[in-house]
């Protein structure tokens, strides 16, 4: 890739001749020692760029970055994504009904997939408008707390204001990001083209990081008897259930390692964003794909609301390859960034050639 | 008596109390005044330390945020405690503490040095008469009017006015080794009168309050002799300074006269004034222009906070309720805190750390060049000496160098050559240097005996007219005290202590600058009054019968043109009468409190006429080693050198010629006494005259200049300037205003406009205002001063460097120089090569640290549009505080130490300009990174599931993926800049990556205790386990430094194989600052 020139340059190991008089070892001589770090005569290595030199390297990263491209471009397009907006604010949506209830809702989008999903399917809620990464929101909690510390427990972080305590008790768990929990159910109900239907399994467990669920996030004093532990706190306000009764059906997945909570605590990065809500795992048979195409119905517990906000939300069904959901940005980037590279390779290739000779002949004096 | 005397004493001297004090020898007040008060002196402790225990944290605090750049970051510190910021205050709080306890423990330790040092001075004991017994007592107790008592090798514990000497003759010899450096013997005197029993004197001494001129005492002292008072003058020669050493003197008493902080020696270590480069300037200018940077980031923030707040539901939504307390904040201060909330978020674009790699590098930079062995003398066993580590870049823009000539750009090893005694030339036959080796080259050989009269007077002027002193015992170790007697053969130093006891000495009219002769007056056996004098032709010319002159003029101007020091040397014979008077006066002008150099100067000036001229002799002063090399690499290399001497005109003309300064084809300008006198008419119109005309010539005819093309063209012609110190001071000082600054201007264009400036007959004051001027000329050049002797000091503390030499006119010029190097020849290495390296480097760390600072803090900047302007932080306060402090700190410092972007051999060139340019040029660059960061991850962002188990990443992960793309971005291109590999910089290169990926593993590793959060819980290591966040990272690296690449390939290949070019194209380098 480069020219180089190790230019160890000389050293004339150690004088002794040029003491002085009468400097015999006797008098310590103030001449200073000549180490070739002293001298700044270290051994180094000069790259030297040139045209000639880099010219390979540019036709390699092209030629590299090229096939990386088109391999993520072509993973990015394999990859099957639908998404459906049920924020309900065209009237003649189903869900349009739900946006003014106060009182828990359920409305039914029916959709239809044009093309059957293989493997895992992944399925999303997607928000819009909503800050996550506003800054009084994202230090809105208690990490010790979370990580089942009783004093935390009783006495949240002062961050956790204005969602620090409920009815003079300590609310578990505190701060905003927690008040504000995602709490809209999502089903899928296929459609047989026989028209009978059938509920779509959804697993719960694995969409939160795995050193999440099992290190930084722990229920005070183990998983047994979480209604004991909790005692003397109080759930955040906006929530139905206290955080032991999160999840009816596993008792595992209840308090602070329900994942559907910690996945709502990673707070998201951008205002637009989604979070993992729900695997469909594929067909144990391997023939049968796991969304085959046909007719679906999305049943939503409407909850949640986003209006005031201007906000949206969305359910997301997408399958994942090697580089993780559908995003066309690295393939195009990749076949960009070796596309000019390559260029720029062949145009320094025109310059060196043709002007090339007259700089070698410069340096030829040397 | 004594009583009415004392009252007059005091009466006349009541108003000039404050100028003198009164010291009553051994604490014995004069019998008669009651009244007496023992006056407060200060005690004899020495203090150079700056702190105590008590006062070391408050005082050395206020000092540190005395600097405006520390303040800077304490305000910010302070905001972040009291408001409630983005930023945890340990942030900035962490970056700052580190830097005000290196400095306080640096300064401390220093301090602490001092301390021991001077707990050495004071506690050391001397021993102090008292009330007739030997006390011994610890140094810092003496008081002043304290008799002490010194013996041979000890060094003087405070100022002491000498009272008894051992030596029969009442003198005692020191060394001021410690003081000036200047080792030879010097011989002080005791005051003439003094009583043998010290018990009994009874005295007191007038003297002026304490002043750090070393070179200036004035005193007097009354004794009480027997109920009379005697009034005896003190002078310089009768002060034994505190650090100077007895030598060849058994012991001696003398009464401290100053003590302590008082003493000369502690007043003249006081207060240098420190030089502030360029390059710092130019970086308050950069800051200035990052604190606007901020100041508007701050405020666009804090304005689209508010538009953006003033939609609906943005401002406080339902799942982000603001607390009771923010909802009460007064609108307006909540503005206020907001802004200042920005300001500390983005306030890492302005380093603290730029302020202390800068100071390392320079104090680590300035031990290369004591450290270097080619400016290792072995004469003198000496390297060179670094006084001020803040001027190592200044070393490579200098535009100016001024030297002086004896001593600097010659050796001022003075070798005789021949001498003339009334017209007639006698040679020195190079190795024998006896008597009759003197031969006649010119004269009839019969006319010898009757020469013999007027040779014999000759030598003996040249015996009799110095100050040598001969050491009694063994050999002859004579130090002579002034230069110019470096003329004596040795035969005739053993031939006098013959003179010696052949004339009495009665007085020395000493040498001075100013008078540029000296005389003596000595009483020979056979009674006769003589006065010889021997000094520089023109002064001592106008004062001898003009007739004499005539012939020995020839020769002396014969002997100017060859590049020979030339000395004359006259005498006079003073009748008695004549005698008793001169002597009257001189005693008189001794003894005067005020004033009494201008009045000796008047009496001598008196004394020294009508003498009758003997003859004149000839000195060659060779060229250093490499002089004209020297010289003509820094011309080569664009730097324009100007000689101030104080020499005349056709000695230095000619060192200038032997020095190749002007060559044979350059045209000579001279503007001196003579071409004024020329005309015949008014000087001053005589001098608007040649200006104009050369004005004309140099400036006006000569082909436009183009910016970077230097003097070395040689199709034009090439003008050498030479001005006299008479003309200068018409120049500069002309009567009407207007005229001189007129003047002054066409001076300097045709100056700017020669080659070599030759300034003569410059006093030191004068050398000193010619760089002050041409210092603060258009365009403010970087000046430099070079020169070995006293004279040079005010040149050398006006210029932006001064550089001593390491010679024999004394340490003087080094102690006031920010360099000393032992030879001229070294100058070229220390400006073309290291003063060259140190400008590349200083100004590359700089200006890259701007740039890593910029493109650290722009994403974050950006990513205020995505969050709602809640100041959210993009990165994790870990590597906010460590970016600076531990990720990118090593390989900058390493590359500014270490970077030699061409070989030093064949270091060539220097000056490239400070510019706005290549700032303009870094700034762009992070600019660019910094958007390139934060869009391509946004980009990535857009679908934030990144992992093949379709789990998402936050806003952690995307910061982090930003933070470790810049982390590597910036490190490498500092490697693509990085010329000269050696194994320190791979070393700290690849160690700075590889410690950000572990400490990125190990804070994101641990669930830390007593941290409130736990934000990048193996964020770091989820981030590697993701193929896209790889992807990502690798191809923004590779797209940010892609320009730089193709910009490197672009632009001419620099390194070894254009060495030869450079060398002859000698151009500027590019990029540089």
């Amino acid at each position: 890739m480069m020219a180089s020139s190790y230019n160890a340059k000389e050293e004339d190991g150690h004088h002794s001749g040029s003491v002085g008089p009468g400097g015999a070892g006797a008098v310590k001589s103030r001449k200073p020692d000549n180490t070739a770090f002293k001298q700044q005569r270290l051994p180094a290595w000069q790259p030297i760029l040139t045209a000639g030199t880099v010219l390979p390297a540019f036709f390699v990263i092209g030629l590299i970055f090229i096939p990386i491209g088109i391999g993520l471009f072509v993973t990015s397009n394999n990859i099957k994504e639908f998404e459906i907006d049920y924020t309900g604010m065209d009237p003649d949506s189903p869900c349009n009904m739900c946006i003014n209830s106060t009182t828990p809702c359920r409305c039914s989008i029916p959709f239809t997939l044009e093309q059957p999903f293989e493997n895992n399917v992944f399925m999303y809620y997607g928000l819009s408008n909503f800050y996550q990464n506003h800054r009084r929101y994202v230090k809105s909690r208690d990490d010790s707390q979370l990580n089942g510390d009783k004093s935390s427990l009783l006495y949240p972080s002062k961050e956790c204001e204005p969602y620090r305590t409920r009815n003079g008790l300590p609310v578990a768990p505190c701060g905003a990001i927690a008040n504000s929990l995602f709490n809209d159910t999502l089903e899928l109900i296929y459609y047989y083209p026989n028209k009978s239907s059938m509920s779509i399994p959804l697993v719960k467990t694995g969409i939160a990081w795995w050193t999440d669920t099992h290190v930084k996030f722990r229920n005070p004093g183990g998983n047994n008897n979480l209604t004991a532990a909790f005692k003397g706190t109080t759930k955040p306000e906006n929530w139905q259930n206290p955080v032991y009764e999160l999840d009816p059906t596993n008792p595992e997945n209840n308090g602070f390692v329900n994942e559907d909570f910690i996945v709502w605590m990673r707070t998201a990065a951008l205002p637009t964003f989604r979070k993992l809500y729900r695997i469909i795992q594929k067909k144990k048979d391997n023939l049968t794909p796991t969304l085959p195409p046909g007719n679906y119905t999305l049943e939503i517990t409407y909850n949640y609301p986003v209006i005031s906000f201007d906000g949206h939300k969305r359910m997301i069904l997408s399958t994942i390859s090697w580089m993780g959901g559908k995003n066309p940005f690295l393939g195009i980037a990749y076949i960009t960034v070796g596309s000019v590279c390559f260029f720029l390779g062949v145009v320094l290739l025109i310059i060196h050639h043709k002007f090339g000779n007259r700089n070698n002949n410069a340096d030829i004096p040397n | 008596p004594s009583v009415s005397f004392l009252s007059t004493s005091w009466s006349s001297r009541d108003e000039k109390r404050v100028d003198s004090r009164t010291i009553y020898v051994g604490h014995r007040q004069c019998p008669g005044t009651e009244a007496f008060i023992a006056p407060k002196f200060c005690d004899n402790r020495i203090v150079s330390s700056k702190y105590t225990v008590w006062n070391f944290l408050p005082k050395n605090l206020f000092e540190q945020f005395r600097r405006i750049a520390n303040f800077y970051f304490l305000i910010i510190f302070l905001v972040q405690v009291i408001v409630d910021t983005p930023t945890s205050p340990v942030t900035s709080g962490l970056p700052l503490f580190f830097v005000i306890t290196v400095t306080a423990i640096k300064q401390g330790y220093e301090d602490w040095l001092r301390h021991k040092a001077d707990k050495e001075v004071n506690k050391y004991l001397v021993t102090v008469l008292e009330d007739g017994r030997r006390i011994r007592k610890e140094s810092e107790r003496i008081k002043v009017g304290d008799v002490v008592e010194v013996v041979e090798d000890e060094t003087f514990p405070c100022d002491l006015i000498l009272l008894q000497s051992s030596r029969d003759d009442d003198t005692c010899f020191v060394t001021t080794a410690s003081l000036d450096g200047e080792s030879n013997h010097k011989t002080h005197y005791t005051v003439p009168d003094t009583e043998k029993d010290l018990e009994s004197l009874t005295a007191t001494i007038e003297c002026e309050q304490p002043q750090p001129d070393l070179y200036k005492y004035v005193s007097a002292r009354h004794t009480l002799y027997s109920m009379s008072i005697v009034k005896w003058s003190l002078g310089p020669e009768n002060l034994l300074l505190k650090g100077a050493t007895l030598k060849n003197t058994k012991k001696i008493y003398g009464v401290a006269v100053y003590t302590g902080m008082e003493t000369k020696m502690a007043l003249n270590y006081q207060g240098k004034s420190q030089k502030r480069s360029a390059v710092e300037k130019s970086i308050n200018a950069f800051l200035l222009v990052y604190l606007c940077i901020l100041l508007s980031k701050a405020l666009v923030c804090t304005t689209l906070k508010y538009v953006w707040q003033s939609r609906d539901g943005q401002d406080e939504p339902w799942y982000n309720q603001k607390t009771q307390k923010e909802k009460d904040a007064y609108k307006f201060l909540k503005m206020f805190t907001d802004f200042l909330s920005f300001m500390v978020l983005f306030n890492f674009i302005i380093p603290v750390s730029m302020y202390v790699t800068v100071e390392m590098q320079k104090f680590l930079g300035s031990f290369f060049i004591t450290w270097d062995k080619d400016f290792f003398d072995p004469e003198i066993q000496e390297g060179a000496l670094v006084n001020t580590s803040d001027l190592n870049e200044e070393l490579g823009q200098v535009e100016y160098v001024f030297t002086d000539k004896t001593g600097t750009l010659t050796q001022n090893n003075m070798e005789f050559i021949e001498c003339c005694i009334d017209g007639f030339q006698y040679k020195n036959r190079d190795s024998c240097s006896e008597l009759d080796s003197f031969c006649v080259t010119d004269g009839p050989v019969s006319k010898l005996h009757e020469k013999a009269g007027r040779e014999e007077l000759f030598l003996r002027a040249l015996c009799l007219c110095h100050t040598v002193q001969v050491k009694e015992a063994g050999d002859m170790e004579t130090v002579s005290e002034d230069q110019i007697d470096g003329l004596l053969p040795p035969t005739e130093q053993q031939k006098e202590c013959l003179f010696l006891d052949l004339y009495e000495l009665l007085h020395v009219l000493n040498f001075d600058p100013v008078r540029r002769r000296m005389s003596v007056i000595v009483r020979s056996k056979a009674g006769e009054t003589l006065l010889f004098c021997k000094g520089a032709d023109s002064s001592i010319f106008p004062r001898v019968r003009s007739e004499e002159v005539d012939r020995i003029r020839v020769h002396v101007e014969r002997n100017a043109t060859e590049g020979y020091r030339t000395l004359c040397v006259a005498y006079k014979q003073l009748c008695t009468e004549e005698y008793v008077e001169v002597d009257a006066k001189l005693r008189e002008a001794r003894l005067a409190l005020q004033d009494r150099e201008e009045k000796l100067m008047a009496v001598y000036n008196q004394v020294e006429t009508g003498m009758s001229l003997i003859g004149a002799t000839a000195v060659e002063d060779r060229l250093q080693e490499e002089a004209a090399e020297t010289m003509e690499a820094l011309q080569e290399a664009g730097i324009k050198v100007w000689v101030l001497t104080g020499d005349k005109m056709e000695t230095a003309k000619s060192t200038c010629y032997a020095c190749r300064l002007f060559q044979r084809g350059t045209e000579l300008l001279e503007l001196t006494v003579r071409t004024l006198e020329d005309g015949g008419r008014k000087r001053e119109e005589r001098l608007h005259e040649l200006l104009l005309e050369y004005h004309k010539k140099a400036v006006q005819d000569a082909p436009p200049a183009k910016l970077g093309v230097r003097s070395w063209v040689t199709a034009s012609q090439e003008y050498g300037f030479i001005i006299d110190g008479a003309t200068l001071s018409l120049v500069l000082n002309s009567s009407p205003e207007a005229s001189s600054t007129r003047y002054k201007s066409l001076f300097l264009q045709i100056c700017q406009n020669c080659t070599a400036v030759l300034c003569c007959r410059m006093a030191p004051l004068q050398k000193a205002q010619i760089v002050k001027m041409v210092k603060n000329s258009k365009g403010s050049p970087i000046t430099l001063s070079i020169g070995d002797g006293a004279n040079d000091v005010s040149m050398i503390l006006e210029a932006h460097v001064g550089i001593g030499i390491k010679g024999k006119e004394g340490r003087q010029a080094v102690r006031n120089s920010d360099y000393a190097i032992p030879k001229l020849k070294h100058l070229k290495k220390l400006l073309l090569a290291h003063g060259h390296l140190y400008y590349v480097r200083i100004a590359h760390l700089v200006q890259y640290f701007f740039y890593k600072n910029l493109c650290f803090i722009l994403p974050q900047f950006l990513y205020q549009f995505f969050c709602g302007y809640s100041q959210q932080p993009l990165y994790d306060a870990a590597y906010l505080t460590m970016y600076n402090i531990c990720f990118t700190s090593m390989p900058i410092l390493a590359y500014s130490l270490l970077e030699q972007h061409i070989a030093i051999e064949s270091l060539m060139d220097t000056n490239a300009t400070l510019r706005w340019g290549p700032f303009l040029y870094w700034t762009t660059l992070g600019i660019f990174h910094g958007l390139l960061f934060f869009f391509g991850v946004r980009c990535l962002f857009s679908n934030p599931a990144l992992q093949d188990n379709g789990q998402v990443f936050g806003n952690w992960s995307y910061g982090t993926i930003v933070f470790t793309v810049l982390v590597f971005t910036v490190t490498l291109k500092l490697a693509l800049d990085t010329r000269h590999w050696t194994w320190i910089n791979h070393l700290v290169i690849w160690g700075s990556l590889a410690f950000y990926v572990f400490f990125s593993f190990f804070w994101g590793g641990i669930i830390w205790p007593f941290l409130q959060q736990q934000r990048l819980y193996f964020v770091f290591a989820n981030m590697l386990s993701s193929v896209s966040a790889w992807l990502v990272i690798i191809l923004l690296i590779l797209l940010s430094l892609l320009p730089e690449i193709l910009v490197l390939v672009l632009r001419k290949p620099r390194g070894p194989h254009r060495r030869q070019v450079r060398k002859a194209h000698n151009h500027v380098v590019p990029f540089c600052l």
